[in-house]
């Protein structure tokens, strides 16, 4: 398996007017092709720098990255992932297939080719019907459904997602969960997706990265060998809950020492 | 230190460039724009091969030149200020006086009207549909067009009909402009300050069953002291403006107006330039001293420094 | 009914009782018997006490008071006691009408399918007819306030007149001026959006600027450009730039974090940003400038021929016509000056319903 993401002892120090924040601390990590990666942690523990470090919109201070055996930035100018906010971030003067079209427009697909994409991705997610909606006349579930639309629509092998549910309630997250388990395997794209919620991240993955604030660091790294075919209730079985309590360990010890700090 | 350094270069540092580049550009104007009148004098004087730097001095110190350079308006705003007693009417502060009197007793009158006016808008579902569209339709209209009506018909009532002695009365019919320019943004920044309160902190209101006047004082009042600073600060501006105005039609000998209409009359340049700098002084002041005021009720209000 | 209501209710009945007797008492039953028959049916609505009357039957008094009041003005000089009564009761009615339908209404509701508009527009036709009733009735010297059907006379007999001002002023002045300062500031804030310094050194002055009397250049700029519509035009240019240099550069930094981060990953280029996320995001306040800047020019065109102007134009014709004491005149141009913008202001919101119809204070309206 070659590795989509390396990090060799990465670091990133933020400069800030109270003192230097250590966001990454000598990360190390590998993620293969097709594998699908939780990072979770309390906040403050580095999982959206370390996403964003991926996605060049952070710049590591120390250490090594690579993303497809080269540079970040080479990646992101290659369009070679996609990346889900925490909002929607959709664009309110447009409608949900030009908010989809956005990227195409920008990578200069041919009108088409972007006809064909914006059918097919949003046949994806579930959200035929909707091209001519505006963002504002969806329901916050279908605005990130059209927003991880708009990750797919240019066919990167990487997706980038940084809680993308959590602003959802849990009825709609569970169903966007068992959606997103769909398209990976559909797709075949390798996933990383920033979670603070356990069985999120243990139902959803095939590796969980724990992590634990001040300095930002992996403490864990743990393969799951849940099966790829996973419905909803497989959160009541033996194997995932051992898993969810490894996770839980491991969140525990890296966060016991500081406990009391703000 | 590092820190008071570091704002210096980030927030200083630039203004202070283009502040610069502006008095250099002013400075190089004013050498193009005096020019032609400058080559003027020297053909009717005989006077050939002037030097560059002669000829450059020359254009930054006419009589009346088309733009003065900026020293010689700094020269004639000291000297109409430091240089002449403040009650002679040589006295650019003498001006200023007269103006801000007038801009300031309007800026109290349109302040009180339209905070009383945005009081009874919000308590009165009538008052609210019947007055808010015409106030900000009027907000669309130039006001300032009336200002000659207002100055010359008002000034004519007061001494006449009512018999108020001149100068009261042209300060009264000028405070009213600026009364009238002040009040619009007043009372529209108050009638959203007095209903920025969310409906959750009224209906905690209501489950005290407090009543309207306390509902008044103790919530909606304090939520509006942002917008009533922010549309204070819109509204002496426009006080200003309005007294200037004011100052335009004919009659008035008194304030910066007058300045700029006499200036205008016998082409001082440097007259007008110098009132219109007292005049941005003044403004400028003007909102200073209501951020002073708003920082220091801020303050009193526990609020959190911005 | 509130508390407000019933004493409305029963003051306008009252008044119209004891106007009634005046009515009755002073000269012949069959002068102003319109007058008369309003001031019974007015005091006739006391019955409401017994049985309730809708709020349209106190729109109905209103509007016969209004009638009765307009008609009545040029029969009696001076203008009796009952006269004013009857015109404070069609006030009363009026507000009264206005105070029981605004509740009716949604509170909150703006426009409920037009009959929003009917309370503006009768506080507005109110306000109208009381000018007239007292200016006409009272004898008001027409130096002072010339009554508002003299201001529209003076409209329809000096259109040629009003529009060679308006052509000057505003077709001139302020629609050139207007276009140039908006454009010259829309311009600027693009050319130093990509300077961090010069926005920081620029954005202070431009705030500071807001806030100075710019009306104030206008001598120097009919010094500069000469006395016709060029140097109004410059004033214009001038105090519009300002609004539209500082909103504009606002405007570019309203995108959230989030927004310009996607474009990143798309490794959008600085164009592609600012056309596709950057600039719809600053329309809404664009479009604020916009509007500041359509009263701003009108005011600076105005004002800046008070300093001086070939015959002609708006401004000119207000200061002269004052100084002749030819008020309804001015009153024309300031009506005219209303209107022209009013409707400057109307269409720039229309086109900004258009445009930025997905921002939330278009969508909420």
């Amino acid at each position: 398996m070659t590795a989509v993401v390396s990090a060799r002892h990465l670091g990133l120090t933020f400069r800030t007017n109270d003192g230097d924040v250590v966001a990454l601390s000598d990360v190390d990590l590998e993620i293969g092709k097709g594998e699908f990666v939780s990072f979770i942690g309390p906040s403050g523990c580095g999982k959206t720098t370390f996403l964003r470090t991926i996605a060049d919109l952070e710049q590591p201070t120390s250490g090594t990255l690579t993303v497809n055996g080269q540079t970040p930035e080479t990646a992101r100018r290659d369009r070679s992932y996609g990346y889900v906010f925490q909002a929607p971030a959709l664009y309110p003067w447009r409608t949900i297939e030009k908010n989809v079209a956005l990227p195409l427009e920008i990578m200069g697909y041919s009108a088409p080719q972007q006809a064909e994409r914006i059918g097919r991705t949003l046949d994806l997610v579930n959200l035929s019907g909707f091209e001519k909606k505006f963002p504002w006349q969806l329901s916050g579930g279908m605005q990130q459904r059209a927003s991880i639309a708009r990750a797919l629509a240019f066919d990167a092998d990487l997706l980038l997602m940084d809680e993308p549910f959590g602003a959802l309630d849990e009825i709609v997250r569970d169903h966007l969960n068992s959606e997103l388990l769909k398209l990976w395997a559909a797709t075949g794209k390798t996933i990383c997706f920033v979670t603070h919620s356990i069985p999120e991240a243990v139902y959803l993955s095939t590796k969980i990265v724990v992590m634990s604030p001040r300095p930002g660091r992996v403490t864990d790294v743990i393969e799951s060998d849940l099966p790829r075919e996973r419905p909803l209730d497989i959160r009541e079985t033996p194997e995932f809950l051992a898993i969810a309590a490894r996770v839980r360990e491991g969140l525990r010890a890296g966060h016991s020492y500081d406990e009391g700090a703000v | 230190m590092q820190r008071l350094g570091q704002s210096f270069m980030t927030r200083f540092l630039p203004i202070l460039t283009v502040v610069v580049a502006i008095v250099l550009v002013w400075y190089a104007a004013a050498i193009g724009m005096n020019a032609a009148w400058q080559n003027d004098v020297y053909r009717r004087g005989d006077v050939a091969n002037v030097p560059f730097t002669q000829f450059v001095l020359d254009t930054w110190s006419q009589d009346k030149p088309v733009l003065p350079a900026p020293h010689q308006v700094a020269i004639e705003v000291w000297n109409a200020t430091a240089m002449v007693a403040p009650n002679k009417p040589r006295s650019l502060l003498f001006h200023a006086w007269v103006t801000f009197s007038a801009t300031g007793l309007g800026f109290v009158m349109g302040s009180l009207l339209g905070i009383g006016l945005a009081v009874l808008i919000v308590h009165n579902e009538a008052m609210n549909r019947s007055l808010m569209p015409w106030i900000v339709a009027s907000q669309t209209i130039p006001i300032l067009a009336l200002a000659p009506l207002i100055v010359v018909i008002g000034f004519n009532i007061f001494t006449g009909t009512i018999g108020i002695p001149t100068d009261p009365a042209r300060l009264l019919s000028k405070a009213i402009i600026s009364a009238y320019l002040s009040f619009f943004p007043v009372a529209v920044g108050m009638v959203k300050g007095l209903r920025s309160p969310e409906a959750i902190q009224l209906d905690l209101m209501h489950t005290y069953n407090a009543t309207p006047s306390q509902v008044f004082w103790k919530l909606r009042w304090p939520a509006s002291v942002p917008y009533l600073f922010a549309s204070l600060k819109v509204g002496v501006a426009a006080s200003l403006v309005g007294a200037i105005v004011g100052e335009l039609p004919t009659g008035a000998v008194a304030g910066l107006g007058a300045r700029l209409l006499a200036g205008s009359y016998y082409s001082q340049t440097t007259q007008i330039w110098s009132a219109l700098v007292v005049a941005s002084m003044l403004a400028a002041l003007l909102v200073a001293a209501v951020g002073v005021v708003e920082k220091l009720v801020n303050r009193a209000m526990g609020a959190r420094p911005a | 009914m509130s508390q407000l209501q019933y004493f409305l209710a029963l003051l306008a009945g009252g008044v119209s009782l004891i106007g009634l007797v005046f009515g009755l008492i002073s000269g012949p039953l069959e002068q102003a018997l319109l007058l008369k028959a309003f001031l019974a049916l007015g005091t006739l609505s006391l019955v409401r006490f017994l049985v309730p009357l809708g709020f349209w039957a106190d729109a109905a008094l209103a509007f016969l008071g209004t009638v009765s009041v307009l008609t009545g003005i040029g029969i009696f000089s001076p203008a009796p006691a009952f006269f004013w009564l009857a015109l404070v009761a069609s006030w009363l009615f009026a507000w009264l009408f206005v105070e029981r339908f605004s509740r009716v209404l949604a509170p909150g509701w703006r426009d409920s399918g037009g009959l929003g508009l009917i309370i503006p527009i009768v506080f507005g036709v109110a306000i109208l007819v009381v000018w007239e009733a007292i200016t006409r009735g009272a004898n008001v010297p027409q130096v002072i306030l010339p009554p508002p059907s003299m201001i529209g006379a003076r409209i329809a007999s000096s259109i040629p007149t009003l529009w060679a001002d308006f052509q000057q002023t505003f077709l001139k002045a302020v629609l050139i001026g207007y276009l140039l300062g908006c454009g010259l500031g829309f311009v600027v804030a693009i050319l130093i959006d990509r300077s961090p310094f010069l926005k920081s050194g620029l954005l202070p002055l431009g705030n500071l600027v807001s806030a100075l009397p710019i009306v104030g250049v206008a001598p120097i700029m009919v010094m500069w450009f000469g006395f016709d519509w060029p140097s109004k035009a410059a004033v214009v240019v001038i105090m519009t730039f300002f609004p539209m240099l500082v909103n504009t550069v606002a405007g570019l930094n309203a995108a959230s974090v989030i927004e310009r981060d996607l474009m990143r990953t798309y490794a959008a280029s600085y164009w592609q940003t600012l056309m596709k996320l950057r600039l719809p995001a600053a329309g809404p306040f664009i479009f604020n400038a916009l509007k500041i800047n359509s009263t701003l020019a009108l005011i600076g065109a105005i004002v800046a021929e008070f300093f001086g102007t070939p015959i002609v134009g708006m401004g000119f014709r207000i200061s002269t016509e004052v100084g002749r004491m030819n008020v309804d005149m001015v009153w024309a141009e300031i009506a005219v000056a209303a209107v022209a913008g009013s409707v400057f202001y109307g269409v720039i919101t229309l086109v900004e319903r258009r445009v930025t119809f997905w921002h939330p204070s278009v969508r909420g309206a």
